[in-house]
């Protein structure tokens, strides 16, 4: 079985420091320390739990991103992965979900197939958890989403159960299927020593635009119908501080008032 | 969390300069390069997989080992069907260390090990000891490793190292009812079985660490009517042979994760490891220097543990309106804390990089025979004060079974106990001091201290280690007045042996803060011991 994980290289919002945020409201990346995309993480797993059930399965991972993303391939494959490449190129750069989904389907179909496809439910750093299901329409696959589980996989289907709002369902499926992970599913393994010091040795592949050979009005800005209108820094002055006693009614109204001023 | 990344001292020790030497020692200028598809290509690289190496260690460490200890020291390990059953912490902590790959760190790529230095395994067991003692102690004991890797027979080497890196566990059988601290009074009989060529082993060994290892290393009399250390021999045991029973396991104060069991082995077979009659002599004493060391490690990881836990509680407890880290008598425990982590770290380290080094150099084998002792000594000391000190800084709250120091208390009693006690440290320091090893190390040191560039405090701190020395050399007269074989210096080697313990870290850490400023107050600190405890004894000796 052939199995691709989506993965993303993200800022590592949980390690924010003070100079995270240029003065002009946008990000200053290279401040930031990255991470593997905690769900995506999850995905990875799931996949790997198929490579230990079903025997000859190969996991591939596939990220977009700038070059540096090859710290996620090198990750996962120290993880167990057996492949993947950094799909990378200035002609990407300013992709909405759309744009992006496209450019990641057309990588996809540029591997030697597949019958599988895990990625994470969303990204922390845009929380829009549209770009997995957004590859499955454009692939033409059924899609899985909110996975927390794998009930049963052959080669043929697969029974997933999904963790949704108020409960779990269980929906089986044909292969080939795209699956979204959420947060709730299993942690994923540990690098393995020897894998890690084998595979930072290793050079990643990096592909680019060409190479997936897209309808190129489709990528970056131009295929990207979200505009940024504005980004606006909130900044908390201290002036605005106030104290509140941590009781559970205070706490629930601090929250809903946040909430209603858009804070968070 | 990360227990190596959290912890900036591993990193300085890490990529202490000696570094460059060590891996490029142990890579053998870096032969296997190009060949084996991990191995370093220059110094750089090496310090940078063990770096590595470490973050995962770390991780798991804090992820995993730390969460359960609690739960292993009340559950500990228990026997069915004969057989030892680790707590399923200590079962789970087992499992995500071999997937990692982590087990057989320094063993040679050929037994599918990582080839890393001595330094990284004692690096390893002092961040797993952080989180858990007993866990530290059967995670250890994957050093029977190197006694194989270094004496046995290429036969004996094949079968068995790969197996350790798959996470086979090992214990080191020497202990008996009547041979402890003595063993050249082990009874356990090996007899040569010429029609299965193997040896059979017959006896009882008792308080064995990890008793019911996949492998064993077994102290046996090799020798038929001999009575002494000479007609020992060192057998390599298979658990899956059949032949052992673990008769009962210990109900202990501590490290009770840390299955301790009583072993009765009926024509059981072995393997000899090496030459006939070098068991005890030669073996052993080898594999003791590396579990000394490794019973140091443990200790620093106890030291940082207690430490860390008498920080967190003192920054967060209020009493009179103030946290009680701003009150002085709370800082002064706290600061011995530290500088006694900081003190026994850095002779570990020192010790450790001799160790690697004894590979190629005869003089750097020689130091690290006699700093192997002072480590054992002093680390395992310093664990106990600390776990006291601790407790005291919790105050009413550290008696109580809810925080964490009461178990560290319990967990450091038998680190200067087990792998000889602290009394046998100084037996073993005592050859050092009369013909004058340790001093000449510390004239090195001195050398090497004057040829840097000194701020005023750090020169402060030289002329206190300066007149520590002078102070020693003033005890030793005393204790050698009536000769070295007078019951006098007998009775004044401990302190003999820790005056020169105290000063060695004094000028390490005086070196070490030439590198990093952080070090400065415990050099300060350990160098005013040194002389303290120089003069205290001057008075308290004849």
């Amino acid at each position: 079985m052939k199995i691709i994980v989506l993965a993303k290289q993200v800022p590592d919002t949980r390690n924010v420091g003070s100079n995270a945020m240029k003065e002009d409201g946008t990000i200053n990346r290279a401040a930031l320390p990255t991470v593997f995309n905690p769900e995506d993480l999850k995905a990875l797993e799931m996949a790997l739990q198929v490579k230990d059930k079903i025997e000859g399965t190969t996991v591939e991972v596939i990220t977009m991103g700038p070059p540096r993303a090859e710290e996620i391939v090198r990750d996962a494959r120290s993880r167990g992965a057996d492949g993947g490449f950094v799909l990378s190129d200035a002609r990407f750069a300013g992709s909405d979900t759309l744009a992006t989904s496209y450019a990641l389907s057309k990588a996809i179909e540029s591997t030697e197939g597949y019958d599988m496809v895990f990625c994470g439910r969303q990204a922390i750093d845009g929380d829009t958890a549209q770009v997995g299901p957004q590859v499955a329409e454009k692939l033409g696959i059924p899609q899985i989403t909110y996975a927390e589980a794998l009930e049963h996989i052959d080669e043929t289907k697969v029974v997933v159960r999904r963790r949704l709002e108020h409960g779990v369902e269980t929906v089986e499926a044909q292969l080939p299927v795209l699956v979204t992970v959420t947060s709730a599913a299993a942690d994923c393994r540990y690098p393995h020593a020897h894998r890690l010091l084998r595979y930072a040795k290793t050079p990643v592949d990096v592909k680019n635009a060409d190479d997936v050979k897209p309808d190129f009005s489709r990528l970056g800005l131009a295929g990207s119908p979200t505009k940024v209108k504005k980004v606006d820094n909130v900044v908390l002055a201290h002036k605005e501080s106030i104290t509140i006693e941590p009781t559970d009614e205070n706490l629930s109204e601090m929250m809903h008032s946040l909430i209603e001023e858009h804070i968070i | 969390m990360n227990f190596y990344t959290d912890n900036d001292s591993l990193s300085f020790y890490l990529h202490h300069p000696e570094m460059s030497e060590i891996a490029t020692l142990r890579e053998h200028d870096f032969a296997e390069a190009g060949q084996h598809p991990e191995a370093p290509a220059n110094a750089d690289e090496a310090i940078e997989q063990y770096d590595s190496v470490m973050r995962l260690l770390g991780e798991i460490v804090a992820d995993v080992v730390a969460p359960n200890a609690e739960a292993v020291d009340h559950e500990g390990p228990h026997i069915e069907n004969g057989r030892v059953v680790y707590a399923k912490g200590t079962q789970q902590n087992l499992k995500t260390m071999i997937d990692a790959g982590l087990y057989g760190m320094t063993l040679e790529r050929k037994y599918n090990g990582l080839n890393f230095p001595r330094v990284l395994a004692v690096m390893a067991g002092e961040t797993i000891a952080r989180a858990d003692v007993g866990f530290a102690t059967i995670w250890g004991l994957q050093d029977c490793a190197d006694t194989i890797q270094q004496f046995a027979s290429d036969e004996l080497k094949e079968k068995y190292l790969p197996r350790i890196y798959g996470g086979a566990t090992c214990s080191m059988d020497l202990t008996e009812p009547d041979a402890g601290s003595d063993l050249q009074s082990v009874r356990l009989r090996a007899t040569y079985d010429e029609a299965a060529s193997c040896w059979r082993l017959n006896g009882v060994k008792r308080f064995i660490t990890n008793g019911d290892a996949d492998l064993h290393l077994v102290l046996a009399r090799s020798e038929e009517g001999s009575t002494d250390g000479r007609g020992l021999s060192y057998f390599v045991f298979d658990r899956a042979d059949g032949g052992l029973t673990v008769r009962r396991i210990e109900n202990k104060m501590g490290i009770k994760g840390s299955p301790t069991a009583e072993l009765v082995f009926t024509n059981a077979p072995a393997y000899l490891v090496g030459e006939r009659r070098l068991g005890l002599i030669k073996y052993v004493m080898s594999l003791m220097n590396a579990a000394r060391l490794g019973v140091g490690s443990q200790s620093i990881g106890l030291c940082e543990a207690a430490y860390r836990e008498a920080e967190a509680y003192a920054a967060s407890r209020q009493q009179f309106g103030h946290p009680i880290n701003q009150f002085v008598a709370v800082q002064d425990l706290l600061r011995a804390m530290r500088a006694r982590t900081d003190a026994a770290r850095s002779l570990m380290y020192e010790t450790a990089r001799m160790v690697d080094r004894s590979a190629t150099s005869k003089p750097a084998s020689r130091i690290a025979d006699i700093l192997t002792p002072l480590v054992k000594l002093m680390a395992s000391e310093f664990s106990n004060r600390n776990a006291y000190d601790s407790i005291q800084v919790h105050g009413g709250s550290g008696f109580m079974k809810e925080y964490a120091c009461e178990r560290l208390y319990r967990d450091a009693r038998v680190l200067s106990i087990y792998e000889g006690t602290s009394q046998l440290q100084v037996v073993a320091a005592i050859k050092g001091i009369a013909n004058g090893a340790y001093l000449k190390r510390i004239e090195e040191y001195d050398q090497q201290v004057s040829n840097m560039v000194l701020s005023d405090q750090q020169t402060a701190v030289l002329g206190i280690l300066r007149r520590a020395t002078e102070s020693y050399k003033q005890l030793y007269e005393k204790a050698t007045s009536k000769g070295t074989s007078d019951v006098l210096f007998e009775h004044a080697s401990r302190a003999l042996t820790e005056v020169l313990a105290y000063t060695i870290m004094g000028y390490l850490l005086l070196i070490d803060s030439t590198r990093s400023e952080r070090y400065l107050d415990s050099a300060d600190y350990t160098a005013r011991e040194a002389l303290g405890e120089a003069v205290k004894a001057i008075a308290m000796i004849g």
